[in-house]
């Protein structure tokens, strides 16, 4: 152990700024918004559990849950649920790519990027546009 | 530990503006952090000015041009100007490389120079590097082999080329000092560059300590808090992916533990 690492100097020092300084590359954004959607689904899985054992029970918490689900911010949550499970599914995908190795050229990791990112949101929409036309 | 903020001591405060040059006709704005040892001041940000008509075109000759003309006390490291000896890293536009590639025309706006991310500072753009050499030293980057061979030790080409976009590494530290898992662990994670040495003498015909160099990598920490940001390979000065190469250790790691399962 050098000594630079353990001086009272060295204790002192101060720490150059890192996030806040850093380029907001798209990259690194979607692998925050990976571990952020993948905390969100917990919660998520949590509320759909929820939802299907109000089916499942029927009754009163039938009623609840249904209700929740049809208002407007019950409503959000459902749409950002739906974009949370295939924002992290493609992100899955782009993880196992990369865990092979593939892809992890200059080019090849902005599309994957940009693919999880316009592709999360675009399985969102035609989801939601499948169901509306569903009725 | 994840800590998004900075400590108190190293919160930056607003600086100094120093006066622009006399009678210059093209000036190019510097905004630089500045960190004094012997004050008890907190870092600060101080904007210089640079004539670019008396200056070379590269972010180092702007800094050297400000030491030289406008403040001598601007400290940073620096030695070879062509990119091959990694003092000169730094952040400079939220981008961690090395002043003397950089042109500054390669930036819009004023030219934004901070040490490399989430260091200790010594001293202005000079950041405490001790962490990230012992983790160099923790892979030894040497060759293990048994008892010396009365001629050379011979490769093939094509095992040869299995070190290309490895052996190449300058330890510049841009890519350890770019990671976020880094950051927050820089203490337990070997880093992207200490893994790609790793690599490099896994990936060496001539080298007789596969076995234990897999072994010593193969924990949560050391190798598996990478989790492929790649930031890494984007900053790289030299166009080497570390990412790529952490990739392939992870699957060396794996194969290895396969291995070992499948004798016992």
């Amino acid at each position: 152990m050098a000594n630079a690492g353990t001086d009272e100097r060295a204790a002192k020092r101060p720490l150059s700024p890192h996030l806040t300084i850093f380029k907001p590359w798209l990259t690194m954004a979607m692998s925050m918004a990976h571990r952020i959607t993948g905390a969100g689904l917990y919660i998520g899985m949590a509320l759909m559990a929820l939802f299907l054992l109000g089916s499942g029970v029927g009754g009163w918490l039938h009623a609840l849950t249904g209700w929740l689900a049809s208002g407007f911010i019950g409503g959000m949550i459902v749409f950002l649920i739906t974009w949370a499970i295939f924002h992290h599914m493609l992100g899955g995908i782009r993880h196992a790519l990369w865990d092979r190795g593939l892809y992890m050229d200059a080019q090849g990791r902005e599309l994957l990027a940009q693919a999880s990112l316009y592709g999360g949101v675009g399985l969102t929409v035609l989801l939601w546009v499948l169901k509306s036309l569903a009725g | 530990m994840v800590e998004f903020t900075l400590p108190k001591n190293s919160v930056i405060g607003e600086g100094k503006v120093w006066p622009k040059p006399e009678g210059a006709a093209n000036l190019r704005e510097f905004k630089i952090y500045r960190y004094n040892p012997d004050s008890d001041a907190n870092p600060r940000i101080d904007t210089f000015y640079v004539d670019t008509d008396d200056c070379g075109p590269m972010v180092l000759d702007g800094i050297i041009w400000i030491k030289n003309k406008v403040d001598p006390t601007l400290t940073f490291r620096r030695s070879c100007r062509e990119g091959i000896c990694g003092s000169c890293s730094m952040n400079i536009d939220g981008v961690n490389t090395l002043a003397c590639t950089k042109g500054m025309d390669e930036i819009e706006g004023p030219i934004k120079l901070y040490p490399l991310p989430h260091m200790g500072v010594v001293k202005d753009l000079v950041p405490d590097l001790t962490i990230f050499y012992e983790q160099h030293a923790a892979i030894e980057p040497w060759l293990h082999a048994g008892a010396d061979p009365e001629k050379e030790r011979l490769q093939s080409p094509q095992d040869r080329a299995k070190l290309d976009g490895l052996y190449e590494c300058i330890l510049c530290a841009c890519c350890s000092t770019a990671c976020p898992s880094y950051w927050w662990n820089s203490d337990r994670f070997l880093g992207p560059a200490a893994l790609l040495q790793a690599h490099r003498w896994v990936q060496d015909s001539r080298d007789e300590a596969t076995e234990e160099r897999l072994g010593y990598v193969d924990d949560t920490f050391r190798l598996y808090r990478c989790h492929t940001i790649m930031n890494c390979s984007k900053v790289c000065p030299k166009g080497l992916s570390p990412a790529k190469a952490i990739a392939e250790l992870k699957n060396r790691a794996i194969a290895r533990q396969e291995g070992l399962s499948a004798r016992s």
